[in-house]
């Protein structure tokens, strides 16, 4: 979903939180073919970025996409979507 | 890259009261294809060739064609990735790329296909359009602000459309 930051291992993290919802880095570091350290070390990155933000759920830290990232990515998508609409609404007009 | 994620595509499927030769001819003909969507092109669809344009305002709404003014005169890049004759067409662009202060050039592309299908008397178009999850979120935020105005406006403009033809 957000390809932005241009490093493939970033991008797996951030698909695996858009599909498995929040993880925390333990479960993170078992899929990946890098480092804990490293795997930590992309997660900060990509919370400094306000792509992912982390919170600590009793002793481990958890990570999430960020809310309001999901939802400005979403509201593009409802912007192209309406202007579909409404092209479509013009081809309509032209044919019909 | 390809994602099966459902941020990464938009579909919609309309069913046309006109004959399939007809709908063919609005999205695969170069000049009625631009007539409705609202681009001026400078030759003809063929594949793999690329294609530049203007933005000009569309000819079968001149209430819309006013709201697009603003957008008038912005250059609008297109790929033609295939054509089927009277089933489908793909193109790639850079997706409602309509600011003219803006070079939309070095971002990623995504891929529109729209599709043909005779139903009945009239005909089924489905469009496509994918790639949407390798655009920068910044670019998608700013995107997003700026059009948010004008595609409000739009999207009002369709309502009034839709309940003055009902």
């Amino acid at each position: 979903m957000f390809a932005a930051l241009g490093d493939p291992q970033r991008l797996t993290l951030v698909t695996r939180l858009c599909r498995e919802g929040p993880l925390s880095i333990a479960r993170l570091a078992e899929g990946a073919d890098i480092s804990r350290q490293a795997v930590t070390k992309h997660l900060h990155v990509l919370a400094d970025a306000g792509v992912i933000r982390g919170t600590r759920e009793g002793r481990e830290n958890v990570f999430e996409i960020e809310p309001r990232r999901l939802k400005e990515a979403r509201g593009h998508l409802e912007r192209i979507s309406a202007q579909w609409d409404a092209a479509l609404v013009r081809l309509r007009k032209l044919v019909e | 890259m390809p994602s099966d994620s459902v941020t990464d595509r938009i579909q919609k499927s309309i069913l046309l009261r006109a004959p399939l030769p007809r709908v063919w001819r609005a999205i695969s003909d170069a000049r009625e294809f631009g007539t409705w969507f609202g681009v001026a092109f400078d030759g003809p669809f063929a594949p793999g060739a690329r294609l530049t344009g203007k933005i000009v305002p569309t000819k079968v709404d001149p209430e819309v064609a006013e709201l697009q003014a603003p957008h008038e005169g912005a250059k609008f890049e297109i790929f033609v990735d295939r054509i089927e004759p009277e089933r489908l067409i793909a193109f790639r662009w850079h997706p409602f790329a309509v600011d003219p202060k803006v070079d939309y050039s070095a971002e990623p592309t995504t891929l529109v296909v729209f599709e043909l299908e005779k139903l009945g008397e009239g005909t089924r178009l489905t469009v496509t359009e994918s790639g949407f999850d390798a655009i920068p979120i910044a670019r998608r935020a700013d995107a997003f602000k700026a059009n948010e105005g004008g595609w409000a406006h739009q999207t009002r403009l369709v309502e009034k459309y839709l309940s003055r033809a009902a």
